[in-house]
């Protein structure tokens, strides 16, 4: 029964995957373990039951299931602190202040001041893209830069592979160590990968359904993007949410003609070009801007009616920035993860 | 108020560090040079901007001291603190700040063979990012005056020392990275809890405004449960952050088989910027009344006095000397807790004392166990070290100064932080287990 489960279950994994059943695939029932021999069968069941010190069974068990024990020990413990947690966490929950509640304590100053004069403020009419790129600007630009370190580090841990794909090694065999002179080719060179080979592509070439779809929508795509982003201050949306529409329009591509297509004009050195350049104009703007209103300096950043496209101040520039970044990053990270590299 | 250029330092310090992060990667590296064991141009430039930063924390520490009122605020932005964020700077931060790039400069330059050996050619130019970011984080953790703030930075800090666990290559280091990551995670999710639920009971992330309201909270009996929560939630993921012991098991593995540089950036460095904000929260948020009435000041005693006990023991059974290294950072990170856990100005004081000298005596015990292991061949055993003194004499003698500081011989810089933590001992009522604890582990450290 459960045989067939486990049968049932990796033919659905494979379907799930893509790989189909392949006759490699195929599940061979495993063959019974041969039969011990007569005498090694009794020695056991006669070791069963002789007389011997209690150290000894208790190491032989040790040896036998410590690591199950263990192991059930370990999975035991972490439910049960995974369920200490989850019932501190509801407790805790259960008794904060309820939601939507005008008396909270969170209804201050703060948020009156945000709600009543962020319009005037900073000129954009989506209060939230007022308060996280203007207000609270710092903490936006802290985040921009989790993202760059991420993708930093990805990069740097996945894509640094691929340049030593391939070594060339050459062994001189008439020089060997042991200072023998050998008949024979008087060198070998060999190559050896190391590293990742390119991986097998999951999807199929040429598929005109996906291409089809794709010529479609991803001019929708880009466009449906790029208005997210640029009616950031006027509409609920932004940098985050429309660079991450625009990263789908590169993957679609990448996955419809494949990620070479997408290599043409942007790879490797372009993403780090674009998100660095990115970053840098928003810490140059930005970093005007705290130094100005520090240093009580006018900042000659006009913030425009509130309403038109061109208002909110550096709402704009700041959100293609971070639109930029996003989308550069989320692609990477997909084509780092499938492909092995941008 | 400082004058108007000291005025600016904290801001010009963590910008500073962060623009040169993000340049980094567009400075170009001279791809066809062939003598790897040189300085490449992102390194120089990074060495540069951290030494610039040590100048101006300097500057600023020297104008703080001149004028009378101590601290000040730095407005980011053109909004007032409680809309938008603000920075606040004293002696300490500056003090700190200043100790901190000493520190990174020293361990990036000194451990400068060590990582030409381990860190390949093109990884060499996002270490260097991660550096810088590195620094940007920890100038903003110890001059942020805002809860979140140094979330977003907390965060920053997480992924850069992670990657810079795993810039080294080879199975061991990446599967500690992993290891850093996933606890290191968990810690940032409970921060992440605990500031949500803070900022559902008091309605502000700024500090002061923070401290009035739970002020507030204490007296009116209001949401104290949630409030206990968050207290807890926050000093345990700052604990599993700073290496407290019970939740220090990632720091040895991660530590100890890092390449050198890193492993003193993160054990002198990023455990003492988490350390720090623990300080701040306690003191700034709370106050230390309300840390004792909450009795977390009791147990962060008793797991520091674990900790220091525990470090020790686990430190003499190691046969590697990094490792070694690596868990007497858990025994002197007990230290800094036991001051913490006094809950006294004294004890927070000797705290401070001591998260300073830490941060510059175990990058040089890193350092030194560096060049005795490259002089014995890049082997890492204690065994294998025997005989080395004499072939690097300079990170001998490094290693005897550090160790004796740990164990707090006189004269050594240690000494002085230990006695005041036994000052501080004296004043609070654990007095008899805390001297004990002391004894026992400086013996133990010996």
């Amino acid at each position: 029964m459960f045989e067939e489960f486990k049968n049932l279950w990796r033919r659905f994994y494979n379907w799930t995957v893509g790989n189909g059943p392949r006759p490699e695939n195929e599940v061979i029932p495993p063959e019974p373990p041969p039969d011990l021999p007569f005498t090694r069968r009794l020695e056991l069941k006669r070791s069963r039951f002789q007389e011997r010190p209690l150290a000894s069974r208790y190491n032989e068990w040790l040896e036998r299931k410590s690591l199950h024990v263990f192991s059930m020990l370990y999975l035991g413990m972490s439910i049960l602190t995974c369920l200490l947690f989850m019932a501190l966490l509801l407790s805790t929950v259960a008794e904060l202040p309820s939601f939507g509640d005008a008396n909270n304590p969170v209804n201050n100053e703060v948020i009156k001041r945000y709600i009543e004069r962020g319009g005037q403020e900073t000129g954009a009419q989506n209060i939230v893209a007022g308060m996280i790129l203007d207000y609270r600007a710092f903490d936006t630009f802290g985040e921009s830069a989790v993202l760059f370190t991420a993708a930093i580090s990805v990069l740097m841990l996945l894509g640094a592979v691929r340049r030593a794909d391939t070594e060339e090694i050459s062994i001189d065999l008439n020089n060997a160590s042991d200072g023998i002179l050998r008949r024979g080719p008087p060198s070998l060179n060999l190559k050896i990968t190391t590293g990742f080979t390119p991986r097998i592509h999951m999807f199929r070439k040429n598929d005109a359904i996906l291409r089809g779809v794709a010529v479609l929508s991803i001019p929708a795509i880009i466009l449906l993007g790029l208005t997210v982003i640029i009616n950031g201050h006027l509409s609920p949306g932004g940098g985050f949410s429309g660079g991450a529409i625009l990263s789908v329009a590169l993957m679609l591509c990448a996955n419809a003609y494949g990620f070479e297509q997408v290599h043409a004009f942007f790879d490797e050195h372009v993403f780090i070009r674009f998100s660095s350049l990115a970053l840098m104009i928003y810490a140059v703007l930005k970093g005007w801007s705290f130094f100005s209103g520090a240093n009580h300096i006018e900042s000659g950043i006009p913030t425009g009616t509130i309403g038109e496209i061109l208002s909110g101040g550096l709402i704009l520039p700041l959100n293609i920035c971070v639109g930029l970044i996003v989308a550069g990053t989320l692609y990477g990270f997909y084509a780092l993860f499938s492909e092995g590299e941008i | 108020m400082p004058n108007a250029f000291a005025f600016n330092i904290p801001f010009v310090s963590i910008f500073l560090a962060m623009l040169t992060a993000i340049i980094t990667p567009l400075i170009p590296v001279k791809a066809g040079i062939k003598n790897i064991n040189k300085a490449t141009l992102p390194e120089r430039v990074t060495c540069c901007v951290i030494a610039l930063i040590g100048v101006l924390s300097a500057l600023l520490l020297f104008a703080l001291n001149a004028d009378e009122p101590i601290s000040f605020r730095f407005m980011m932005g053109h909004f007032p603190a409680p809309w938008g964020n603000e920075l606040r700077a004293g002696p300490l931060e500056a003090f700190l700040a200043l100790a901190f790039s000493i520190s990174m400069l020293l361990s990036l330059t000194g451990n400068f063979d060590a990582t030409a050996y381990d860190i390949s050619e093109r990884r060499r130019p996002a270490f260097c990012v991660l550096v810088n970011l590195l620094m940007a984080s920890l100038l903003a953790l110890l001059y942020t005056n805002d809860l979140f703030t140094a979330y977003v930075f907390i965060e920053i800090n997480t992924i850069a020392s992670c990657a810079i666990v795993a810039v080294k290559e080879g199975g061991k280091a990446v599967r500690a990275a992993l290891r850093y990551l996933v606890l290191s995670m968990a810690g940032s999710g409970l921060i992440l809890i605990s500031i949500c639920i803070l900022y559902d009971i008091t309605g502000h992330l700024l500090m002061e405004p923070m401290h009035n309201a739970i002020i507030n909270i204490i007296n009116t009996g209001n949401y104290i449960n949630p409030l206990t929560v968050a207290l807890y939630l926050m000093t345990v993921g700052l604990a599993v952050k700073s290496a407290l012991y019970p939740f220090a098991s990632w720091l040895h593995d991660a530590h100890g088989s890092a390449t050198n540089a890193s492993s003193s950036i993160l054990s002198g460095l990023v455990l003492k910027g988490h350390i720090f904000l623990i300080i701040k929260i306690f003191c700034r948020i709370f106050g230390i009344d309300i840390i004792h009435l909450l009795r977390m000041d009791t147990q962060l005693l008793i797991f520091g006095l674990l900790g220091m006990i525990m470090g020790s023991v686990h430190a003499i059974g190691q046969s590697e000397a990094k490792e070694m290294v690596a868990w007497s950072s858990v025994a002197q990170v007990g230290y800094i807790f036991l001051g913490i856990g006094l809950n006294s100005n004294a004890g927070i004081a000797a705290a401070c004392l001591h998260v300073t000298i830490h941060a510059m005596i175990k990058p040089m015990l890193f350092t030194a166990v560096g060049g005795l292991s490259a002089a014995a061949g890049h082997k890492k055993g204690l065994h294998e070290l025997m005989g080395t003194f004499y072939a690097n004499r300079w990170a001998g003698i490094g290693f005897m100064a550090g160790a004796c500081s740990m164990m707090g011989i006189p004269t050594f810089a240690g000494f002085a932080s230990k006695l005041s933590l036994t000052m501080a001992a004296f004043e609070s009522r654990a007095i008899i287990w805390a001297l004990a604890a002391l004894a026992a582990s400086s013996v133990l450290n010996a």
